[in-house]
């Protein structure tokens, strides 16, 4: 009852700092509080498949794309949807559809979620770097696709003007949603049968556990996670194109989800806020630079070295990343562990002492 | 029990099981030995339906489950151990045992993660049994410790009280007693007829110490390079020349 109190407390606490950055941030800051959400979404929806089915999976932008296009085109309104489409005129069915935006996000994940049950079949047969080309494969297969179908999603002029639904507390709320359906997902029995798949396969498969099914059902759950996250950032940035889909995209989780640790929700929803807010904070990198001696004249995409080195030091020094395969507890903050941390340090010392 | 009609495994040019006629009734202990390269872990592999076989048929209880996925035949009541241990590696001791429990749960991945009231009940029913398993092999006080951290005599009876997690009625084991010492070998003797009375197993097991396969087994058949080349009691087979031939080479 005790941890319960403690939940609630930290809940609310949380819910408060939200309540606090919402009135008082500037739109910048707050546009990027909100991006952390919506990353913290995807993390978790692509830690579901790399870090706990071990599933290696690299199509992830191509369901965000799916959900991306499905929710803007079901919630702009006819005229809206007049404007975008110079070029070619839109689809007589999808013209005039406009519904409420809980349930346009709902379809988005559910359209994501049926693509990956249908390429799930056949993708899931392969394994490992096999999956990952496949999947990386599938996603520029969306994107191409989505580029050519003029008029379904107006083409490479992507659409513009998509209602600016993603509010603090629609992000925030989604990505709280997203962590308490893995945590509960992930402590059930079922949660146990998805982590045996991905420690032996060929044992889980002779405990009686159905691994293709397993596999399938975590495919199209990620998917799910990942139509619902593009959706939200569509109605954050409120223009998507097909370029924004690329494989750079989902580089961008992966970096988090590695940074944070393949196989922790804690790490993931810290790795998502502290990636993102790097990229802003890291953002001077891109600029012109003036050392005393030496100017830059600015070079783009700078930053992206800083978290490539970043990503080359948790692969040969920590791999387990950030967080390992732990997760938050609020024994963490008890006196016991910081004890205990305590000790490590001290003990590491005497050890380099006694090495001497 | 098991019946397996004249089942073959070829891989490419290699035969690696020739034609094995194997019988097995209810509450037997059943030998499989043969030297290494003989195809006993082949033939588990095809009875567990890791394999299907390439001719030949498998029947369990009557029915016909040749080629079926292996999933779908433990469900029918068939588990295993195997030779080069496999445990969950990041799970602990007691969630080993609980992955095996899910498949006689009863329940779904939506009842699971909305911890329905209903799975609930299942998921305490299903610590309990796992519990109690563990108690019988001496594992319970190292429930929560890494299953991987076990020394390796106790990661072969964690294997065992896993598959019987699962509630079979039989039993396959893969050289249950390999890497042990001349006294655990004994006492895992006394557990397979243990479990064999307590769990009413029926039970096929791969082994090469000579003392445990003549100390436990009833009947047994021996394989050498695919080829079943002796059947019977422990007495019978230790007296047979093809099998002495077999062991210890024919000059």
């Amino acid at each position: 009852m005790k941890k319960m109190y403690k939940n609630l407390i930290g809940i609310a606490f949380l819910g408060g700092a939200l309540a606090l950055a919402n009135t008082f941030l500037g739109p910048f800051e707050l546009r990027i509080l909100n991006l952390s959400a919506i990353y913290i979404i995807l993390a978790l929806s692509l830690n579901l498949l790399n870090g706990f089915t071990g599933l290696f999976s690299l199509g992830h932008a191509g369901f965000m794309a799916i959900g991306a296009y499905v929710s803007a085109l079901l919630t702009m309104t006819p005229y809206q949807k007049e404007m975008n489409f110079f070029l070619a005129p839109i689809v007589p069915w999808m013209k005039d559809i406009q519904i409420p935006f809980v349930f346009a996000l709902i379809a988005a994940g559910a359209f994501a979620a049926l693509v990956a049950f249908l390429i799930g079949a056949p993708v899931l047969r392969l394994r490992d770097d096999y999956l990952a080309i496949a999947t990386l494969g599938l996603a520029e297969i969306i994107r191409v696709l989505i580029t050519n179908a003029q008029t379904l999603t107006n083409g490479a002029q992507g659409l513009k003007g998509i209602p600016k639904y993603s509010t603090t507390w629609v992000v925030w709320g989604a990505a709280a949603l997203a962590a308490l359906f893995m945590v509960m997902l992930l402590r059930s029995s079922y949660g146990r049968t998805i982590k045996a798949v991905r420690d032996d396969e060929i044992a889980a498969e002779a405990m009686g556990v159905n691994v293709f099914k397993v596999k399938l059902t975590t495919f199209v759950m990620s998917s799910f996670m990942a139509g619902v996250g593009g959706a939200l950032l569509g109605h954050m940035i409120t223009t998507i194109d097909p370029k924004m889909f690329t494989f750079l995209l989902t580089f961008n989780i992966i970096l988090i989800v590695v940074l944070g640790g393949n196989g922790s929700i804690t790490g993931s929803v810290l790795g998502a806020i502290i990636v993102t807010m790097l990229m802003e904070i890291l953002r001077f990198l891109d600029m012109p630079m003036d050392f005393l001696f030496i100017k830059t004249s600015g070079l783009p995409g700078l930053r992206m070295v800083v978290f490539s080195i970043m990503l080359m030091f948790v692969v040969i020094y920590r791999q387990k990343g950030l967080m390992g395969s732990v997760e938050f507890s609020w024994d963490m903050f008890s006196g016991k562990s910081f004890r205990a941390l305590g000790t490590s340090i001290f003990s590491r010392k005497n050890g380099k002492k006694g090495g001497r | 029990m098991l019946r397996t009609d004249g089942v073959s495994m070829r891989f490419g040019g290699l035969t690696a099981v020739a034609d094995l006629n194997i019988e097995i009734d209810k509450n037997e202990i059943i030998g499989l030995i043969g030297p290494n390269g003989a195809g006993k872990t082949t033939a588990f592999n095809m009875i567990t339906g890791v394999y299907a076989p390439s001719e030949g048929r498998i029947y369990f209880k009557g029915k016909d489950i040749t080629g079926e996925k292996s999933h779908k035949i433990t469900e029918r009541g068939i588990a295993r151990t195997f030779q080069n241990i496999r445990l969950f590696k990041e799970m602990n001791v007691l969630e080993n045992v609980l992955v095996a429990g899910y498949l006689r749960m009863g329940t779904n991945v939506f009842q699971a993660t909305l911890h329905l009231p209903g799975y609930l009940r299942k998921e305490k029913k299903s610590r309990e049994f796992a519990m109690s398993l563990l108690e019988s092999v001496n594992l319970a006080d190292q429930a929560e410790e890494s299953a991987i951290a076990l020394p390796y005599g106790k990661q072969r009876r964690l294997e065992i009280v896993r598959a019987l997690a699962t509630k079979p009625s039989l039993l396959l084991l893969d050289e249950p007693a390999a890497g042990m010492n001349p006294q655990e070998s004994i006492e895992l003797m006394d557990f397979i007829v243990k479990i064999r009375d307590e769990y009413d197993l029926t039970i096929l097991l791969i082994e090469h110490h000579m003392q445990v396969v003549m100390g436990v087994c009833e009947r047994m058949y021996v394989l050498d390079y695919g080829v079943t080349i002796a059947r019977g009691t422990p007495e019978v087979i230790q007296k047979d020349q093809k099998v002495i031939e077999a062991y210890l080479g024919v000059e």
